[in-house]
């Protein structure tokens, strides 16, 4: 009995974090979100006897997966910053690439 | 305003299509056949205690191979992928700020632990919960903790692609060891079977869950450099 409310109060913690990473302006909170999603899915794994794949949900799905993105979104940013600076520094390739 | 209407009713859909499942959803007491099939024979068969490992290594084990495969393609992807344009070499190298004092600490304390704890993980997959995949991934993490620490640090490319390939090449040969010494490929009854629950038992199972924990951290170690980018 105690154990159906620890996973119904980690499933419904799931579910509020899922909408917020989509509902989110920001993607830094938004990939935040998605890992505790995956921390809070191994925990439902464990709570219902699965221990392997709550090992691999904790390292790869919110271990793992968090940091990909995280550099992810730091490469897609600096190179944003690249784009920006190239088009600042010669007009007409900017003309170019508008085009 | 359609738009939204059509997704709202493609969301009530699958809503309606998943009713049912979560009707089922549940901890089940009794296992089905095949499960119990399974809990009956792996003891017998591999004397492996976790029943979990001795699926995922032996009777699944050629599914297994493949899930290697398709993780060392897209770790080569992604490295083919990012080495090629060299995003910010210059600039990027001069502003690089230094990790603070706690997290070089504690990267020293750590490293060492996480890598033992990644080495129990897959050496102890045929015995408790854990196997290659996942002390792959806590050896890979210690690497990413040095990365963290020390922006300048590279990781040494030469031993890793050689750990990578030499055990690569000892889950196959141990497959393959298996198809001639014994019931088939991957089999892995080449080894004595040992008693239930010892370290060294379970045949094969504990030198094929090694060479898969060492083949998937060196892989995501190298994924996590290639990601971070900075390199000559």
């Amino acid at each position: 009995m105690a154990i159906d409310i620890a996973i119904l109060a980690t499933g419904v913690f799931m579910v509020i974090a899922g909408i917020a990473a989509i509902a989110t302006k920001s993607l830094l909170v938004s990939i935040i979100l998605s890992g505790g999603v995956s921390l809070a899915a191994s925990v439902v794994f464990l709570l219902m006897g699965a221990p392997d794949v709550a090992m691999t949900e904790a390292a790869i799905g919110s271990g793992l997966t968090t940091v990909v993105f995280l550099y992810a979104l730091a490469r897609s940013k600096q190179a944003d910053d690249e784009d920006s600076s190239e088009r600042a520094d010669t007009p007409a390739a900017g003309i170019g690439g508008a085009s | 305003m359609m738009r939204k209407v059509m997704v709202m009713l493609a969301l009530a859909g699958f809503a309606f299509a998943f009713l049912p499942l979560a009707f089922m959803a549940g901890v089940v007491k009794e296992p089905g056949a095949l499960a119990s099939a399974y809990l009956e024979n792996s003891p017998r068969d591999f004397a492996a205690a976790n029943v979990v490992t001795a699926i995922v290594v032996s009777y699944r084990g050629f599914d297994t191979l493949g899930e290697v495969a398709v993780l060392f393609a897209a770790t080569a992807g992604v490295g083919a992928l990012l080495t090629r344009k060299r995003l910010g070499v210059s600039e990027t190298a001069g502003n690089k700020r230094e990790a603070t004092e706690i997290l070089r600490t504690a990267t020293g304390i750590l490293t060492g632990l996480l890598v033992m704890f990644g080495a129990y993980i897959f050496m102890h997959g045929h015995l408790t919960p854990g196997g290659g995949f996942q002390g792959g991934v806590v050896i890979a993490t210690a690497v990413l903790l040095n990365l963290l620490a020390s922006p300048g640090a590279r990781v040494a490319h030469g031993v890793m692609t050689a750990v990578e390939s030499l055990s690569g090449a000892t889950y196959v040969g141990l497959g393959l060891l298996g198809a001639f010494l014994a019931w088939g490929f991957l089999d892995p009854r080449t080894l004595p079977l040992g008693t239930l629950g010892a370290l060294a038992s379970a045949g094969a199972i504990p030198l094929i869950y090694s060479a898969i924990g060492l083949k998937v951290g060196a892989e995501l170690s190298g994924m996590l450099e290639a990601l971070k980018g900075d390199r000559e």
